[in-house]
């Protein structure tokens, strides 16, 4: 029904087929880039800063989008970069959704003064500007993959929990939750089987959209250098190291990646776009 | 030995404004396969009656004092593990509308199979046919198709009949339905209460029946209590209690039918044509709760209201047949 729907929304089919396309990409990296980028044995430092569709010297390669100044091919390092962006954004918004899922129906089951002192945490944590936490965040903890998940989950998880609560207080005044009560059923069963599965619909777009500003964060923040380290390169970080290119006229090695970022980012957007229409039926034309 | 007793029931609410009574002092017994209607307007303590029963009072909400017991246990003193165990299981309830009080994203076989399985350690197959019975026996054609429906997938009456399969499918002691046919086609809630009725002969279990709509008690129930303001003003046997009413209010809500549908049935349509009456209603509304009158609750809407009526309220109504009336009408 919800699947048929998403199918006639030719925009949102068009972005999941791209997306889709993208992570196999990312996921099959090691079998479908042309060089391991990180291998220093592939990587031949005397062709660096190829301009895009060149040849390598020995001219067995071509490098689509270039090379960078350490001689690495540019599409290469796209794809790995990808897998790490991808990895990160859809890995932090899931946890922070889960976390948000634990608050925000304890806060909307239980009501009273544990609501009000897990909502104004929420509060605290939202009126903070998103970057300026992850930064703080960042350099308190170092760098490294887990502390940016760390740090993403923790500047996400209060967005998840304040949609949760509201959509699960607008359940719990329902008659079945009663009835669910009338028929014996303990607290933790009702909020999990009978509260959640009927919140979906809002939160599928929630996590979407938190997937896509992730993504972003993440970009951000390695581009700022406080990110990853240089050893994981993720797309934000691959933009940085292309940057002082840039004004040298060598424009591949810093825009290909953000042509990556951004493409992958409106895809994602788009895809919670359509849920959101999908998922409503009084926006469903 | 009655199955339920209940006995001075108080429920009150607590709210900034006040404390508002309820129900102040309810009491009434029920034998298992009996029928008890609860019949009264908005605000009388229908609906509050049935939460207090299943112990569903939240918020402010609080029982004051009385006594239920059931089957000789003392629910009063049972602890909230405890009701987690009956309800559902010894005591169900049915609720107004189907519509909400079915989870609209579970297969409706699911749903009953987990009230089953909760109180219950069967395997998938026995419970599976248990659900099945149960929709069987609420004249559910083709159960086994229907357990794989979502609630969407249902009529009105369906979903009330799934609703209700859900209440039986322990065969509890008790089922308490709030309003059960209020939402419901005439003919749909005609059917309904036939199936009700044979249902509760044919298991023991004993039914209380709330509504508004004295035309349904009549051919479903066997006791019938009268509530207004949270007190029962009027109890007794369903034919005596519509057939020769005590008390001012009760005759009120009587005079206040339509006689083709609910009392004169199909045969009193054709007499009405000579003999058209404007409908009767009684003048005035429920008292709100926090300010009761200081006597009888009824006596500013009551047409045979004295001076000692003001004062005091009569005594509250206890046994098989009783009223809550200083002046009660007398058996015409």
């Amino acid at each position: 029904m919800l699947a048929r729907r998403f199918l006639r929304r030719h925009a949102g089919v068009a972005a999941a087929a791209f997306l889709l396309l993208l992570v196999l990409l990312a996921a099959l990296a090691p079998l479908v880039a042309p060089q391991d980028p990180y291998d220093l044995g592939q990587v031949w430092i005397m062709e660096n800063e190829r301009p895009p569709l060149s040849r390598s010297d020995d001219g067995r390669r071509l490098f689509l989008l270039g090379t960078d100044g350490a001689g690495r091919d540019m599409a290469s390092a796209i794809l790995y970069g990808l897998r790490i962006s991808l990895a990160i954004g859809i890995g932090s918004a899931l946890v922070a959704l889960l976390l948000g899922i634990v608050v925000g129906l304890a806060a909307a089951y239980y009501g009273g003064r544990i609501d009000a002192a897990l909502m104004r945490i929420v509060d605290v944590q939202l009126s903070l500007p998103t970057i300026l936490v992850a930064l703080v965040l960042l350099a308190v903890l170092g760098q490294g993959v887990d502390k940016t998940l760390m740090a993403l989950v923790l500047v996400q998880w209060a967005t998840f929990a304040r949609n949760v609560r509201g959509a699960a207080m607008v359940e719990r005044g329902k008659d079945y939750i009663e009835a669910a009560v009338g028929q014996g059923l303990p607290a933790w069963r009702i909020m999990l089987r009978h509260v959640l599965p009927n919140c979906w619909a809002p939160l599928i777009v929630t996590t979407t959209n938190q997937m896509a500003s992730a993504i972003t964060l993440e970009a951000t923040m390695s581009f700022l250098g406080i990110g990853l380290p240089q050893t994981e390169p993720s797309l934000g970080l691959l933009i940085s190291n292309g940057f002082d290119y840039v004004l040298a006229h060598q424009y591949w090695i810093s825009v290909f990646p953000g042509v990556a970022l951004v493409l992958l980012v409106v895809s994602v957007s788009v895809i919670g776009d359509q849920l959101r229409i999908v998922l409503n039926p009084k926006l469903d034309a | 030995m009655a199955l339920l007793e209940v006995r001075g029931l108080v429920t009150e609410f607590h709210t900034a404004a006040g404390v508002a009574r309820a129900l102040d002092g309810v009491s009434f017994a029920l034998e298992r396969g009996k029928v008890l209607g609860i019949v009264g307007e908005s605000g009388s303590g229908k609906s509050v009656t049935a939460l207090s029963l299943m112990n569903l009072l939240d918020g402010p909400g609080r029982i004051g004092a009385g006594e239920i017991v059931l089957a000789g246990e003392d629910l009063r003193r049972a602890s909230e593990q405890r009701w987690r165990a009956l309800r559902g299981d010894r005591i169900a309830m049915v609720f107004q509308d189907p519509m909400m009080s079915l989870n609209p994203v579970l297969r409706i076989g699911d749903q009953l199979a987990e009230t089953v399985a909760l109180h219950y350690r069967k395997d998938r197959a026995a419970i599976r046919e248990q659900v099945a019975e149960a929709l069987r026996r609420v004249g559910i054609a083709a159960p086994r198709e229907r357990m794989r429906a979502y609630p969407h997938e249902l009529s009105g009456g369906m979903r009330q009949r799934v609703a209700i399969a859900n209440a039986i499918i322990n065969r509890p002691d008790l089922i308490i339905a709030d309003e059960p046919t209020t939402a419901l086609d005439v003919t749909i809630q005609a059917q309904i209460l036939y199936e009700m009725k044979a249902l509760v002969r044919e298991s023991g279990t004993a039914l209380i029946w709330i509504t508004h709509d004295i035309g349904v008690v009549k051919d479903l129930a066997d006791e019938l209590c009268v509530m207004y303001a949270g007190s029962v003003i009027e109890h007794g046997p369903v034919a005596e209690v519509l057939a020769h009413p005590r008390h001012p209010y009760t005759r009120g809500l009587i005079d206040s039918l339509p006689d083709a549908g609910a009392m004169g049935g199909i045969d009193g349509m054709g007499g009405t044509a000579g003999t058209r009456r404007r409908l009767y209603s009684i003048p005035g509304a429920t008292p709100p709760l926090l300010a009761l009158p200081p006597g009888c609750a009824f006596s500013p809407r009551c047409g045979r209201a004295a001076a000692l009526c003001a004062t005091r309220p009569p005594a509250v109504a206890e046994g098989a047949r009783a009223h809550r009336c200083f002046y009660p009408l007398e058996r015409a």
